[in-house]
């Protein structure tokens, strides 16, 4: 009885554990296995009442040392690994990875590779974020959507499988182009999936985005003002919600992106629900680009004539490109060598991580759960 | 859907006004739930939507693409044959030493000392299903298999030797 | 014909025959109590079923379909599971206390069984003052919610403790309200008068419009009471990992479980009761025909087909709302639900002295 209090005054007394020094601080660890985090996060949460005075996020749980595996690896085998960092992207992870070789190889993408590899970009980011919108729904405990987004995410995986042969982490991609053409039934079965999409994206607004439940508590909750997305170095859905335009695909176009008619999506609102409007109108922005191309697949070579190994010239090299998080930046420094003398990744997950105690004081626990929703982080992606 | 939702809205619930006001955020909010209620209660009586898939019941009728990676596996044909040459490019393409190739020298009929494998070692517990392996193999002698169901007791099981025994290189395969 | 009142009653008469009086009054006693144990395990038994395959339909699922015929059996194998399971006290834990708090919510649980009418004539106790003496018992449930909170020497049992006593005490007062608006029309507190006053018609069709209020107040109420989603604070997955029980296993769990789905059961037999007739008969004014034939249906099928609609309607919230923050629950509360219960009990009480219900 008496060891309970006891355990509750230290911790707040110790400024070590996270406390501030102030009796009736309560520190409550949030992880390493919560539901809420979705991974083995591990946030220390000061409380004070169900109020939060301070959050603080503990990494390394997951950590699998990619970058350095990579430098052991030739650059025709290191993108597969980053399949395994952010694995709701993984394909345009190793798009990221490919661009970078591709920058240092100097070779022509044939237009087919490049419309296929947008177009499985758009896929997955669509999948990326139905699969976040399920959890979302579910962090704010309402379990049915969960469901109803596997329903069309479902239909995306079937894609992928026809075509990549995986269903997550697909490794399609190639230095030079994709790993194999596309399925004979790949543009059928797409457009049945936009078909299946337009219908249901209805249930979408019924079950979760309409109800003023979901409304209240994520409106005026976790805002993030455009300076400090910045500053923090937000990127994707999570900076555009302050209205931060960063779209990589509309700056630094890769690929095709610039001959494409697309909305970079912004809101200024700031708070949780722009940015889960973000990601709902983003998902129809990546439909208008899908609409787009799936008629006008170019003919001729998935992937361009590449020496059987691969070396890159002394140097350099930087890509970068917008996953469904956010920027992800490949940096290879070559020594000349058939592989990488150092290999970083800048993660989008990381940076937006590091955002959630400033969003968070102030708030109730309650509303950690939804920002951390909002802030759509895949735990792999932030310790790599 | 986007229609829907008035995005030019201030993103905070605007202070109702009074009594008006209050009468309205509750008539809004009431009726946001009956959409939402009216929504699962499609659901609960359309069971045709269910798309479960009873996965262990529908084994014989499951048809997997002919792209999805499973396991390594090297086809044999009826006289016992494969393609591999032992050239060892897969092994060299595997990003994590999955496959280790056994080579031995055989004498040919005419005399001629030849490379051919002894034993193709694959390793499932350590593969990854990246495909660099089938796309290096400049002579086809490995594919992707359809299988998936591979859990065993035992972990020694998930080391293969591909190739069978007492086989060897299909003819004009070089 | 056959009816519970019947078997009751021939029951007794034996009883009285066979036995002298004090024993008889004991043997129905431990008759009555073994009925109420029996019905509980049978309550969990369907309830839990059905919430599985309630959600599992509303999510495009098949829901349990191995156990038994369609997974029927599937909650009797659940138990079995919990039953052998270790039920483990946490070190650290006060020990008496973490072992009690289970049991309170069971005994409260079954307090509450007495006042309630399943079937014509059939009730364990018609108290004059019935539906007060629900009221007040079921707020001890919040005890037992705040024993095991505080007892289990962990955070996040003791958040969850302490969002479900704020709440539980603060729908109190509209659940307490909306009751009594049917308390004001029938003039008694006693459940078989209510029920009786419901000869002519259920008081959700007599009472017009604030009745209605009266009874969605209620349903609110009783959903945020029995701590169901959306209202589920006190357990709140995705915050608190499991809240109040979060340090529970096995057993002792499983009361915790059993006690919230009996809970349900009671708060909706007592909200059928109150506005849906209880085991009244669907009757139409002066339709003699039509109302003959519904009094072919027996009344305890009445009861429960009424209890089991409000149950099904509160399992329907809670497969499709998201969950409330603290805060909100009591803005929703005491900004919404109070002062309209309380104007809805003027307009009411109003109507009750005009008689301008039917």
């Amino acid at each position: 009885m008496y060891r309970q209090t006891e355990i509750i005054n230290d911790a707040s007394q110790n400024p070590s554990l996270g406390g501030s020094g102030e009796t009736g601080d309560l520190i409550i660890n949030v992880g390493p296995q919560h539901p809420a985090t979705h991974g083995v996060l591990h946030l220390v949460i000061t409380l004070n009442g169900e109020t939060i005075k301070k959050v603080e996020p503990h990494l390394g749980f997951i950590h699998r040392s990619i970058e350095k595996m990579c430098e052991s690896l030739s650059y025709r085998q290191f993108i597969y690994v980053t399949s395994r960092m952010d694995y709701l992207s993984s394909h345009i992870n190793n798009h990221a990875c490919a661009l970078c070789v591709e920058k240092g190889l100097q070779v022509e993408i044939p237009p087919r590779a490049q419309v296929i590899r947008v177009l499985m970009d758009e896929l997955t980011r669509i999948a990326s974020h139905e699969l976040w919108w399920g959890a979302m729904a579910m962090d704010l405990g309402a379990f049915t959507p969960f469901f109803h987004a596997f329903r069309e995410r479902e239909s995306i995986n079937d894609i992928m499988e026809e075509t990549c042969g995986a269903r997550l982490t697909m490794n399609y991609i190639v230095p030079g182009g994709v790993m194999q053409d596309l399925h004979p039934n790949f543009q059928n079965k797409v457009k049945a999936f936009m078909q299946l999409y337009k219908r249901k994206i209805h249930e979408y607004d019924e079950l979760v985005t309409g109800n003023i439940i979901f409304q209240n508590r994520m409106k005026n909750i976790g805002y993030l003002s455009p300076e400090d997305a910045i500053s923090y170095g937000c990127s994707g859905p999570t900076a555009r919600g302050s209205g931060v335009s960063c779209d990589i695909r509309k700056i630094y176009p890769y690929e095709i992106y610039d001959k494409l008619e697309f909305d970079e999506v912004l809101e200024t609102a700031g708070d949780s629900f722009a940015r889960y409007m973000i990601r709902i109108r983003e998902m129809q922005q990546s439909i208008r680009i899908i609409e787009q191309l799936i008629d006008n697949i170019p003919e001729g070579d998935f992937q361009a004539k590449t020496k059987a190994v691969l070396k890159l010239p002394k140097g350099d090299f930087y890509s970068r490109v917008e996953t469904a998080r956010g920027e992800l930046g490949v940096y290879i420094v070559s020594e000349g060598g058939t592989t990488p003398y150092r290999i970083k990744f800048r993660s989008p997950g990381f940076s937006n991580l590091s955002v959630l105690d400033h969003i968070a004081r102030g708030s109730k626990l309650g509303d950690l759960v939804a920002m951390m929703g909002t802030l759509d982080l895949v735990i792999p992606d932030i310790d790599r | 859907m986007s229609k829907e939702i008035n995005h030019k809205e201030p993103s905070s619930i605007p202070p109702s006004g009074g009594w008006g006001g209050y009468i309205k955020d509750v008539y809004r909010g009431v009726k946001s739930l009956l959409v939402g209620m009216k929504r699962t209660m499609y659901y609960f009586t359309h069971h045709k939507e269910i798309i479960t898939q009873q996965y262990p019941d529908n084994r014989e009728t499951l048809d997997l693409p002919d792209r999805f990676k499973g396991e390594v596996v090297m086809p044999h044909d009826e006289k016992n044959e494969h393609r591999c040459t032992g050239c060892q490019a897969c092994e060299l393409a595997c990003p994590n030493g999955t496959i280790k190739v056994i080579t031995q020298s055989v004498i040919l009929a005419d005399g001629r000392k030849k490379k051919a494998i002894d034993k193709l070692v694959y390793h499932l517990e350590l593969c990854t299903m990246c495909n660099l392996c089938i796309v290096a193999c400049p002579s086809d002698a490995i594919v992707m298999a359809q299988t998936f169901e591979h859990s065993v007791f035992d972990r020694n099981e998930l080391t293969k030797i591909l190739n069978n025994p007492g086989s060897k290189i299909m003819e004009g395969v070089e | 014909m056959w009816s519970f009142s019947h078997i009751a009653n021939e029951m007794h008469e034996w009883l009285s025959k066979t036995f002298n009086p004090t024993l008889t009054l004991i043997i129905e006693m431990v008759i009555a109590g073994v009925a109420v144990i029996g019905l509980f395990a049978g309550l969990g038994l369907v309830l839990v079923i059905m919430e599985r395959k309630v959600s599992a339909w509303m999510q495009i699922r098949l829901g349990p379909n191995r156990v038994g015929p369609k997974g029927m059996l599937q909650s009797l194998a659940d138990t079995v599971k919990l039953l052998v399971k270790e039920g483990l006290t946490p070190d650290g834990a006060d020990k008496f206390l973490f072992n009690l708090a289970p049991f309170i919510a069971m005994i409260v649980a079954m307090l509450l069984m007495a006042p309630i009418a399943f079937a014509r004539d059939f009730q364990l106790w018609d108290m004059n003052i019935g539906v007060l003496y629900v009221s007040a018992v079921s707020s001890i449930m919040v005890i037992s919610i705040l024993i095991a909170g505080w007892s289990s020497n962990n955070k996040y049992s003791l958040m969850g403790a302490m969002r479900s006593g704020a709440q539980i005490v603060s729908y109190e007062l509209s659940a307490g309200l909306s009751v009594l608006a049917i308390v004001v029309l029938t003039g008694s507190l006693q459940v078989s008068d209510i029920i009786q006053s419901q000869k002519d018609g259920w008081w959700i069709f007599k009472g017009h419009i604030p009745v209605i209020i009266a009874f969605v107040t209620f349903i609110i109420a009783v959903t945020a009471e029995t701590n169901r989603a959306p209202f589920d604070l006190a357990e709140a997955e995705s915050e608190l990992t499991a809240g109040f029980h979060t340090e529970y296993s096995g057993m002792k769990f499983a009361l915790f479980f059993l006690a919230e789905y009996v809970n349900v059961f009671i708060v909706c037999a007592i909200g059928a009761t109150l506005f849906l007739g209880g085991w009244m008969p669907f009757h139409i004014g002066n339709w003699t025909d039509f109302n003959h034939v519904m009094d072919y249906i027996p009344s305890s099928i009445w009861f429960f087909g009424k209890t089991f609609f409000l149950i099904f309607v509160i399992m329907w919230f809670r497969w499709t709302f998201p969950r409330l923050r603290i805060d909100q629950l009591l803005n929703l509360e005491w900004k919404y639900l109070l002062p309209i219960s309380m104007i809805n009990l003027v307009v009411v009480t109003a109507m009750a002295i005009l008689k301008w219900h039917f």
